[in-house]
């Protein structure tokens, strides 16, 4: 059987080459891959494009990637207030944004790993999200065409693994993780506990393991603010 | 400076509702039973003025349906939290579930109420709250634009006018847009206005206000059915 569980977390993301685009769960301070992200910041990785809500809390989540200027371009709905490194580096055009809105973000991800040519939606009609867009309209509403997001990695973070991994999250830190698990070519999950084959029920997993490629375990890390 | 203007300055050292008495009015437009999306700012605090008889299931976009109040000091947990990032706790009978599915059900018609903040809405009933031109940083979209797309009724709450005592009620949004015609009804520290077919209707007006000085104070055409009467504080 292909191992899929790592020791280190170094070690996990020892292929990541500059340039590689990387989604990262989390929402709101919670599910996000905390060490993960601070193993890319070790390997000082260049050029990366991140897909995420949010752009970090200061220092906190993808803040020091973008503090160390490690990331060139973003895909997110939500920078945040506090993502002051981001903020700067954005101001100063060593950045540059698509903003997308939170549930499009969702679903063209998914289309990724759904195996969709992209979808049609009503939401972002007339705004800037529309700028370039195909329009059409289909049965009477005006919608525009979007296309899905896809990428190298997926980094996420997961309560529960088991060797084979399987995954379950803890309370709302599920959000984009699942979703990003689909997504991309190589999901890579922090989880808090390994836990023998067998163990999760069958009707408990959340993310079965067919989408999740390697396995760290870590003390996860939450950021305030 | 034009005799109009005095006027309207006049106008505006008249008391207005608060941000809470907002809240507390736009509380009396969720039905019982219904599941309720709350945005950022004013609607947020709605929650707290719920008549004790109703039952409001609310929605997080992080993919909680059924939160409770916010957490107390020493009940926190940092993996339960709201849209503004605030540890809130649950009510028996809630649920957890991924973003794209929280998002299935504000864009798929799912909820039957959403309340926003906005910075401006038109005569149409547009919205445009996620920006405002010339402000600092990359500004951020979240959730707004696919809420206003799905929800089966969306209220706006937000003060009448800017600071500056520009409207915030327009025939046209000159502020980055969030959605084309998807309010319903505006809630605001001076009036109740419907979005209807053939224009803005005013419902209710805060008291002490006449319909025509809320006019005044407003950059589209109010109509009226009758007598309007005043916002009933709870």
């Amino acid at each position: 059987m292909k191992k899929k569980v790592y020791s280190r977390l170094d070690e996990v993301v020892a292929d990541v080459p500059d340039g590689a685009r990387i989604m990262f769960g989390g929402f709101g301070g919670a599910g996000f891959p905390n060490n993960l992200i601070q193993a890319l910041v070790r390997k000082g990785v260049k050029n990366i494009t991140a897909i995420s809500n949010n752009c970090g809390t200061h220092d906190g989540e993808l803040g020091l990637m973008f503090k160390n200027n490690q990331i060139k371009h973003v895909i997110a709905s939500f920078p945040g207030p506090h993502a002051s490194h981001f903020q700067e580096r954005f101001a100063a055009k060593e950045v540059t944004l698509e903003l997308v809105p939170q549930g499009i973000l969702c679903e063209r991800m998914r289309a990724a790993g759904a195996g969709l040519q992209g979808f049609y939606t009503t939401v972002g009609v007339g705004t800037e999200v529309a700028d370039g867009k195909e329009e059409r309209v289909l049965e009477g509403k005006r919608c525009i065409l979007e296309m899905p997001i896809r990428a190298d990695y997926a980094f996420i973070k997961a309560q529960k693994a088991d060797a084979l991994g399987n995954l379950t999250y803890r309370l709302a830190a599920r959000n984009f993780n699942p979703i990003m698990a689909m997504a991309a070519r190589t999901t890579i999950a922090e989880v808090e506990e390994l836990v023998p084959v067998g163990s999760i029920e069958p009707e408990h997993v959340v993310t079965p393991a067919i989408f999740v490629h390697r396995i760290v375990q870590a003390k996860g890390l939450h950021y305030a603010g | 400076m034009p005799a109009e203007t005095v006027r309207e300055k006049a106008l505006l050292e008249k008391p207005r509702l608060t941000r809470e008495q907002i809240a507390g009015r736009a509380a009396l437009e969720l039905p019982d039973g219904a599941y309720v999306n709350l945005g950022w700012g004013i609607p947020n605090l709605i929650a707290n003025y719920l008549p004790g008889e109703i039952t409001v299931y609310f929605h997080s976009e992080n993919g909680i349906l059924g939160m409770g109040r916010r957490a107390k000091p020493g009940e926190e947990d940092y993996d339960l939290v709201d849209a503004m990032k605030i540890p809130v706790t649950l009510i028996p009978g809630a649920s957890f579930f991924h973003q794209a599915d929280a998002h299935l059900m504000t864009r798929g018609g799912h909820l039957d109420v959403a309340v926003l903040g906005g910075f401006q809405v038109s005569e149409k009933g547009d919205l445009a709250n996620w920006k405002i031109p010339g402000a600092k940083g990359s500004g951020g979209i979240g959730g707004a634009m696919d809420i206003s797309a799905g929800a089966k009724k969306l209220i706006v709450c937000m003060e009448h006018v800017t600071k500056d005592g520009a409207p915030k009620i327009v025939k046209k949004c000159t502020y980055p847009l969030t959605g084309l015609e998807c309010v319903d009804t505006v809630i605001t520290d001076l009036a109740v206005v419907d979005v209807s077919p053939e224009g803005l209707v005013l419902r209710e007006v805060a008291p002490g206000w006449r319909p025509q000085d809320v006019q005044k104070l407003t950059g589209a055409p109010l109509m009226t059915k009758g007598r309007v009467p005043e916002i009933r504080l709870p």
